[in-house]
């Protein structure tokens, strides 16, 4: 049992960041850093999206800043970020002690479970712009919501096997109620250990919420951010259509016989063996390239919606374009799995 | 003879799933131990539940399956034996049987003499049977939403499978499922009891080693201690009473295996918020009970129902905690309150332009348009049949119905739209009726359900739901079987509740009329398809027999509160003999009828000629023509001032008139002017007295027919 976890004081928000990342890092996740594009969720970093795709198995856990244009308030709202920042682990296959063991990471923190109400409601999770969906709870402690639970059972439109178990913590809630403060910004972040000084966050982030808000809502250039998205999704959809005519099963008996044919013409053989060429075109395909463009596009769509400039007509068919996106990056990092392995 | 205990440990199951699980499996544990014969008579059935737990508790369980003995019938006698000596054929048979050649039999039927073997199938052991089939029943266990968790994926089920407790009294029943393998032990409150095993020796300790584990297995044991918790803690706040919420109850039994209440306080300024969004945040987001004071109003409280016992000290924690959460979310919902004022409702109408109705048929903005014109129509309906209602705040509802579906306060608690709607009119000054109006829009919201107070209400309400009809069946979206995406089927019990139930003169055909143009095929598809509501409504809402409902809308459906009354005046008398004897009455007059139009042709010439008195032969025949003569003004006079029950009461009086004319007269006579009269007759008693209802619908009273049988 770590010290601070009994001790008074309650862990400053980076403390509790430590705290998740120790203990999960000590039941066998790999530590990545958030994922340096903007995501809506941590759900959508690729190394939840695209690493619960295949059989391999992952343990993996990081933090992800996660924005949401729509949801900025300038900074005004005590209980409400255009930026908050989710803890995400994901566990593939889950073990069977999954909830025992995400019960202990409470513990972690410093949360006395004999003290509190703990409640797994039914809570299921979807998203119909990455075509994924999960069956799980909403963890409730003392009626707060702290954690969504799910497990995983399709993404990208692909059914998932063996499926992954994903515990997403709300790190500011957690904070804010570990600190018993009624105003996220009023969360102390650190805290000199020499002087005591607390730096709250409010010092780290009120001045990018309110940027951020009056950007996100009022000076975001419509125009330009329909040109971004266009952009972004025609080399995205480039590079799909890249893999698929390169790689489809018809594709690959295509290739194969043109090189058979170029091999005896030019190079009269001993060349690498053509499946060795495709193998390593396959791998070299730059399918994660794809998926930041796709994600680009998503950030631009909920920036967009934020301004208010997605009509009726336009929204249902935005939202199909980048699940398109999302589920041909999912298809082809799939493909790619398959051969890679 | 033994007992049988099974529970199968889960991860929580949604609390609205428990229930029905619970009732199933038992319901499937019972019916497969009477399948295969390890039943007694005097079996008593348990089951308890628990989010983490489905349990089923069997008595009198047989050990084994009685032996059942088998005659076998083999080969003919005179092929097996061939003088005495046993053949192929013989031996095969005896081996299949598994029998000795010696141990054959003779048997002699109508076919001949054949050979024959007893065999004796000795009854399976209940652990065998139990072992091999009940993994059958848990695959076959219906829920409303599955998932995969193994590898491989070899099994659905609502959440992962823990552990399994199969015990034929102290012995294990190695039940295995979802690759668990079934042992003695259960496992008690997650944070009271800890993850230790609970080893049950024998199913009479199980409950209370459950209890000593901080669980309480049966539902009904728990909803009765939240309820005394739920009162006892209340009583604590003089004169506050909670508010009664039975499903909040349901759902809290199936949160919790070990419940405690605890209540927790909120600054009374969040009081000036309507108690509407309050209620709502409170109930719906945060499963927590209402609390009023003596004189009904909602009171700075609330009750939390917890899963788990502490110390004051704990109990003190998860009080702040809670009143944290609620704080909160009172604190957004005035934020978004205030946040919405800034743009009054008259101009958010602009904004439904980026809100969709549906694909279709466009947006918000469209459907506001679409609703005004069909209100428009109606209205001036009604003011040519001299209602009174305010025309200005009716168009004003109409217009602003939807603007909250821009307003921040509604996307965060969608429940409450209209209901916010009206709210925000009241505040903004828009007037108390258009208010009204906008806040009642989506009522009645089932069949229990109040319809809207005021006549603009009702019209908002009605043309809404109508237009939303009319647009959908025009596109060809009708609901098909079980499948009803946009909830037409709600809309439309909706529209004949406000009609059944408000004193609005319009008819289905007012207001298929006021829609615009409709397609042929349209409104017949629309009209068959109000018409098989007004039937669920009179059924389900009403509690009328199906038959009463199709004797009285085969007499007219078009003015529904007059359709609804007649049917309840005929469900009163419907039972009365006289009564009964007339229906009966009215379905021969009609079969003759029907009969008589397909062979004869008649049908013309009754309408044409009518009764001649003078060709009425038989006494009975004049009888009845003079007492149809008299009855008929007298009922038509008592049904035109909507006295059914005494109209039919009158109708009644009929009886022995009816019955002697059937028992003396003989309507199909061979002399063609007598067969003619009297089937002129007869259409005129069934005319005369099925202005109210079509008695011939009626079915004979279920006692006469037990009776019979």
């Amino acid at each position: 049992m770590p010290a601070a976890a009994a001790s008074k004081t309650p862990l400053t928000f980076q403390e509790l960041l430590f705290r998740l990342q120790t203990f999960w890092a000590e039941r066998g996740c790999v530590l990545q850093q958030p994922y340096d594009v903007e995501v809506g969720a941590g759900t959508m970093s690729p190394d939840t999206f695209l690493r619960v795709l295949g059989p391999k198995p992952i343990r993996i856990a990081y933090a992800q800043p996660s924005r949401r244009p729509a949801d900025g308030r300038y900074g005004e709202n005590p209980n409400r970020l255009y930026k908050h920042t989710q803890f995400q682990v994901i566990l593939k296959p889950p073990p069977a002690d999954i909830q025992e063991v995400y019960l202990e990471s409470l513990a972690a923190i410093g949360i006395d479970l004999r003290q509190h109400d703990i409640k797994f409601e039914e809570d299921n999770w979807e998203s119909p712009t990455l075509g994924a969906w999960g069956i799980g709870w909403q963890v409730m402690l003392d009626g707060l919501e702290i954690t969504q639970f799910t497990y995983f059972q399709q993404c990208g439109g692909i059914d998932l096997d063996p499926i992954s178990g994903e515990i997403t913590y709300g790190l500011e809630r957690i904070a804010a109620f570990l600190q018993d403060v009624d105003s996220i910004y009023d969360i102390v972040w650190a805290r000199d250990p020499l002087t005591g000084h607390a730096v709250t966050y409010g010092d780290v982030r009120l001045q990018e919420e309110l940027q951020f808000s009056v950007y996100n809502f009022e000076a975001a250039e419509i125009k330009k951010l329909w040109e971004h998205l266009r952009l972004y999704e025609a080399e995205c959809q480039a590079l799909l259509a890249s893999f698929h005519d390169s790689f489809s099963p018809r594709a690959e008996k295509k290739a194969e016989h043109h090189q058979k044919i170029h091999d005896t013409l030019v190079h009269d053989g001993g060349k690498p063996a053509p499946e060795e060429d495709v193998e390593r075109a396959l791998r070299r395909f730059p399918v994660l390239g794809a998926y930041d463009l796709c994600l680009k596009c998503s950030h631009l769509f909920n920036l967009l919606d934020a301004r208010g400039a997605i009509s009726v007509t336009e929204r249902v068919g935005v939202i199909a374009r980048i699940r398109a996106l999302a589920v041909g990056v999912a298809k082809a990092y799939a493909a790619q799995q398959n051969k890679g392995n | 003879m033994a007992t049988f205990l099974f529970e199968a440990g889960l991860e929580e199951i949604p609390a609205r799933m428990v229930a029905p699980a619970q009732a199933e499996l038992a319901r499937r544990v019972v019916d497969l131990l009477q399948r295969e014969r390890l039943l007694g008579p005097d079996a008593e059935v348990k089951s308890y539940s628990t989010p983490r737990r489905l349990t089923v508790c069997l008595s009198a369980v047989f050990e084994s399956q009685a032996d059942v003995i088998e005659q076998l019938t083999g080969p003919s006698w005179s092929i097996a034996f061939k003088d005495g000596v046993p053949t192929g054929a013989a031996q095969a048979f005896a081996k299949k049987a598994g029998v000795e050649i010696g141990a054959l039999t003779k048997l002699t039927n109508a076919k001949g003499e054949y050979v024959s073997a007893t065999v004796k199938k000795p009854g399976r052991k209940a652990a065998e049977v139990l072992t091999e089939l009940l993994p059958r029943e848990l695959t076959a266990l219906y829920w409303p939403k599955n998932m995969y968790w193994r590898a491989g994926k070899p099994e659905r089920f609502v959440r992962p499978v823990k552990w399994l407790l199969a015990l034929l009294d102290h012995a294990i029943v190695p039940v295995e499922f979802a690759g668990v393998h079934a042992a003695n032990l259960t496992y008690g409150h997650r944070i009271l009891h800890g993850g230790h095993a609970v080893t049950i020796n024998h199913p009479s300790d199980y409950l209370a080693a459950l209890e000593a584990a901080k669980v309480m297995p049966d539902p009904d044991a728990r909803r009765h201690k939240i309820r005394k918790a739920l009162d006892a803690v209340t009583r604590t706040v003089p004169g506050a009473r909670w508010r009664e919420d039975e499903p909040l109850v349901e759902t809290v039994t199936h949160l919790t295996e070990w419940p405690q209440v605890v209540l927790g306080g909120f600054e009374p300024e969040y009081l000036s918020l309507p108690e509407e969004v309050l209620v709502t945040v409170m109930r719906d987001h945060q499963k927590y009970f209402a609390v009023e004071d003596a004189a009904g109003k909602l009171a700075p409280h609330f009750l939390a129902v917890l899963n788990t016992e502490t110390d004051e000290q704990g109990l003190a924690t998860i009080r702040h905690g809670n009143e944290r959460v609620l704080r909160a979310r009172f604190n957004d919902a005035r934020f978004f309150w205030n946040f919405d004022q800034k743009i009054p409702l008259s101009e958010r109408l602009e904004l439904l332009k980026t809100v969709t109705f549906q694909k279709d048929l466009g947006s918000y903005h469209q459907k506001t348009e679409a609703n005004l014109s069909l209100v428009t129509a109606l209205a001036a309906l009604l003011r040519e049949r001299g209602i009174q209602f305010d025309h200005s705040a009716l168009e004003t509802a109409t217009r602003l119905a939807k603007t909250d579906l821009t307003a921040e306060l509604v996307k965060e608690f969608t429940e409450l739209q209209g209901v916010v709607g009206g709210l925000y009119a009241r505040a903004q000054g828009l007037g108390e009726t258009a208010a009204q109006a906008i806040y009642w829009q989506y009522r009645p919201a089932s069949s229990e359900d109040a319809i809207p107070p005021t006549v603009e209400g009702q019209l908002l309400g009605l043309a809404d739901r109508f237009q939303t009809l009319t647009a959908m069946f025009a596109l060809g979206l009708e609901p098909t079987g079980s499948k009803d995406p946009f909830a037409l089927r709600r809309a439309a019990n909706g529209v004949v509740k406000i009609l059944a139930d408000s004193a609005l003169p319009l008819t289905f055909d007012d207001l298929l009329d006021a829609s615009g143009e409709l397609s042929p095929a349209t409104r017949s598809s629309l009209t068959a398809f109000l018409r098989e509501r007004v039937e669920f409504y009179l059924r389900e809402a009403r509690g009328i027999a199906y038959d009463v409902v199709n004797a009285v809308l085969a007499a007219g459906s078009a003015d529904l509160p007059d359709a609804v009354a007649r049917a309840e005046a005929l469900s009163t008398v419907r039972d009365s003999a006289d009564f009964a004897a007339i229906s009966a009455a009215f379905k021969r007059s009609k079969n003759i009828l029907r009969q008589a139009a397909e062979k004869l042709a008649f049908k013309e010439e009754i309408a044409a000629t009518g009764v001649v008195e003078a060709l009425l032969a038989d006494p009975a025949e004049a009888t009845l023509y003079r007492e149809t003569r008299r009855l008929a003004p007298l009922v038509e006079e008592l049904r035109s001032r909507r006295e059914y029950g005494h109209a039919l009461e009158q109708a009644a009086t009929l009886r022995p008139h009816v019955d002697l004319f059937f028992d003396k007269v003989m309507v199909m006579a061979p002399e063609a002017d007598l067969r003619q009269n009297r089937l002129a007759l007869i259409a005129m008693v069934l005319a005369s007295f099925s202005t109210i209802a079509d008695f011939s619908e009626m079915v004979a009273p279920v006692k006469a027919s037990s009776d019979a049988a």
